[in-house]
């Protein structure tokens, strides 16, 4: 009650005074699968992680009373005609100034256009294509957590380094898998690994055991699995069940999330590397959080995705608490502008591109008897500094990069 | 060594035995389907949401009731059957009711029911959901209890049958993503068959043979020849014909037919229960596993002919074959070459391989 009082005599000191701010309300939207295959990976844990920064940043200071924060969320279905649909009916008549997370490639890449046209903001988290910081880029977005060539940087010239420099891939067959295919068969060229051949997985596929076999009649030392979610699961049961990892091939899963390794059981999945911008489980700070997030959904950590969400929301808020303005335009070139720091990912920055840079971890599922809780299922082997891991603004082809 | 069209003949035959394994699931779900349609002119499409339940119960047992995977085998064909035989009496026999009281009982009793767990008890929406289920489903029964019981053999169209199991089927798939989400669970194989063998021919080593798929090849003949002789040689068998021809005439003879029908609903989804459990320690255990599986299954069905219980049998583990032979030459069409066969054989005939044409 007394602070109802304070707040209301301070808004009538301020009013009376004639100096008051004006009011700044904004907008975000968590866009993303709620129901379907990545509904695990986004979905509510993404919504959470929106609501939980905004919480935090206004117990922070990050952001004063003068700032009203609103989130909204709506599923996607991972289909790009419903994603436009709700993201043009959200800028259009609902006032939604942000879209947050939509993971699938497709939609991404779909979100990414409305919002340019619209002048709004993008802070992707979800999706994997690097097309969003490449021939795709746009002034308004932001694609904040991960992307395929930091997977295939991190995951493929890991293995190659441990001597795996044959590979042949398990690709799921569709553009997400092909892409994937294409930028970690160009890292382990690159680091002088030869590519054996691939095999075209139908997506989504529930029987892998043919396309293993095909896999190891190749002698290759590692089996690359261009895949996510229930494929990937799917994968490297089945390479369990037939001996491929106790032959002497490796697996190595290019887009793995801690759900993936929750559900294939440590017994299945150990000795597994993978490749994450932000673990629950690597400093007090990310634990803290962690323990505060899974209090509030069913005991889950949260994975990068979740984690890439509240990030971009604090910094997000604390451009326009720096602009006392929601103008998208000067918000985002005060993102470019302000380095990034937060408990989750550290310190960062957010390139010309709208490419967010931070280091990337490279991870090995533990054995059993190593995990010592519920969610203890990984170790970190290296963590691999930005720059290493993300395109390079030189390589960029991306039309904002100006090149000299 | 000898190749096929470029292929080591020895990779082919470990290819083509995969093959077979993948047959074995489709066996077991057409032959439930099968068994449900000749009886009860019931399309269930609820029978993928049924099948994941068989793994997601076998999942249960182990990690809240410490029961392993063989008893799994017995116990969840069981429980999920039990599912079953509420689900016909109180959802799917009452579509040809004549009178509609029951209905209407039920879905009051269980709207009230969810009312107060979900606002009165404030439990999460999947167990209040469940709860008000269960709440509706005792309602309906004590209603019906000691009532003459109405006749169910009058035939009512596909159509409704076929949408209320969607519905169903749904719904299923929905209470178990909302509670365990869908990245899946993990479920081992049972030490029992663990490892597995180094197949060989003529020295040749083919490959390698995991016992699980060994077992499932053997588990899955076992069950489709017993319900077959069953179906077709015994006089129960000869009872549950008789019924699908006529169900009247049958009935005036004394044979309980409602009766017949809803445990032949409860057998054929306990067998999709069955497939359930073998597929868990496989498979990735996840609410859409029965999603993705029911499309094919229900092409196997329709080329095997609608209700001929050799022709799911048949054509399930020929179409594993056919599917196993595509993905050595040709991987990307083996999602699509089980509908090729099935556009196909509709159009030489129109009522499957083994169905008779009406």
């Amino acid at each position: 009650m007394t602070g109802r009082t304070m707040l209301a005599a301070v808004a009538l000191a301020t009013l009376m005074a004639g100096s008051a701010e004006a009011q700044i309300s904004v907008k975000l939207g968590v866009l993303n699968d709620r129901s379907g295959v990545y509904s695990d990976i986004g979905g509510e844990g993404s919504v959470l992680a929106a609501r939980m920064a905004v919480e935090d940043a206004r117990a922070q200071k990050i952001i004063g009373d003068d700032i009203k924060v609103e989130v909204i969320a709506a599923d996607h279905q991972n289909k790009p005609d419903v994603g436009s649909n709700i993201a043009r009916q959200w800028y259009d008549q609902d006032g939604v100034d942000v879209i947050l997370d939509v993971p699938t490639s497709s939609v991404a890449l779909a979100i990414n256009q409305i919002t340019r046209e619209k002048n709004k903001v993008f802070l992707n988290s979800g999706a994997a294509t690097s097309d969003l910081t490449g021939t795709q880029c746009s002034p308004n977005t932001v694609h904040w957590t991960y992307d395929m060539v930091q997977l295939a940087n991190v995951t493929g010239g890991a293995m190659v380094r441990q001597g795996g420099d044959t590979w042949y891939f398990l690709t799921a067959d569709y553009a997400f898998g092909h892409a994937l295919e294409r930028d970690t068969a160009a890292v382990v060229q690159k680091n002088g690994g030869k590519i054996l051949g691939s095999v075209k997985t139908p997506f989504p596929s529930n029987d892998f055991s043919s396309f293993l076999l095909q896999a190891q009649a190749s002698k290759a030392k590692v089996i690359g699995l261009a895949n996510a979610g229930g494929d990937t699961v799917n994968s490297i049961k089945q390479a369990a069940e037939f001996g491929i990892t106790q032959g002497g091939q490796n697996l190595a899963g290019m887009l793995v999330f801690v759900n993936d390794v929750k559900a294939l059981g440590l017994k299945t999945a150990q000795g597994l590397v993978f490749s994450e911008t932000f673990y629950w489980d690597e400093n007090d700070q990310t634990r803290a959080w962690s323990k505060r997030f899974g209090e509030r959904l069913n005991n889950r950590m949260p994975n990068m995705t979740n984690a890439g969400v509240y990030s971009s929301v604090i910094h997000y808020l604390k451009a326009v608490a720096a602009e006392k303005s929601k103008d998208p335009q000067k918000v985002l070139a005060r993102m470019k502008a302000m380095p990034t720091e937060d408990a989750l990912f550290g310190k960062g920055s957010v390139r010309a591109d709208g490419r967010k840079m931070h280091d990337a971890f490279l991870l090995e599922v533990k054995k059993p008897e190593e995990s010592k809780g519920d969610w203890d299922v990984a170790k970190i082997l290296a963590k691999v500094p930005a720059d290493q891991v993300f395109r390079p603004l030189s390589e960029s082809n991306c039309p904002l990069v100006k090149k000299s | 060594m000898i190749t096929i069209f470029g292929v080591p003949s020895a990779a082919l035959f470990g290819q083509l035995l995969l093959g077979l394994i993948n047959g074995s699931f489709y066996a077991i779900l057409s032959l439930g389907l099968a068994v449900i349609f000749g009886l009860l002119n019931i399309i269930n499409f609820a029978h993928g949401a049924l099948y994941m339940m068989g793994a997601f119960v076998a999942w249960m047992l182990l990690n809240y009731l410490g029961i392993g995977y063989w008893w799994a085998l017995i116990l969840a064909p069981v429980i999920v059957g039990g599912v079953g035989i509420l689900i016909e009496r109180n959802y799917i026999a009452p579509l040809s009711f004549s009178d509609q009281r029951q209905s209407f009982v039920l879905i009051g009793a269980t709207a009230i029911g969810f009312l107060v767990l979900s606002f009165g008890f404030s439990l999460s929406a999947t167990l209040a959901f469940v709860g008000a289920a269960v709440i509706g489903v005792a309602a309906a029964s004590i209603y019906a209890w000691k009532r003459p019981s109405q006749s169910s053999t009058v035939h009512v169209d596909h159509l409704y049958g076929l949408l209320l199991t969607f519905g169903l089927a749904l719904i299923i798939q929905g209470l178990f993503r909302n509670q365990y989400g869908v990245s899946g669970l993990p479920y081992g194989i049972p030490p029992q068959l663990a490892g597995g063998q180094q197949i060989r021919l003529f020295d040749a080593p083919i490959m390698f043979m995991p016992n699980y798929r060994a077992w499932v090849i053997v588990a899955s003949l076992i069950v489709c020849l017993a319900t077959w002789f069953m179906i077709e040689k015994t006089k129960l068998g000869a009872y549950l014909r008789a019924a699908t021809e006529n169900p009247t005439l049958v009935s005036a003879f004394g044979v309980n037919v409602p009766l017949m029908i809803t445990l032949t609903y409860g057998f054929g989804v306990a067998l999709a229960a069955f497939a359930g459990v073998l597929a868990a320690p496989i498979y990735s255990v996840n609410p859409n596993m029965g999603a993705d599986l029911i499309i094919v299954v229900f092409a196997v069905v329709v080329i095997g002919g609608m209700g001929s219980i050799l022709g799911s049998i048949v054509t399930g583990f020929t179409l594993g074959l056919v599917e196993g032979f595509t993905k050595v030459f040709y991987p990307e069409a083996s999602s699509t070459v089980i509908f090729v066969i099935m556009v196909l054989v509709l159009l030489v005939k129109p009522a499957g391989l083994f169905g008779r044409a009406s």
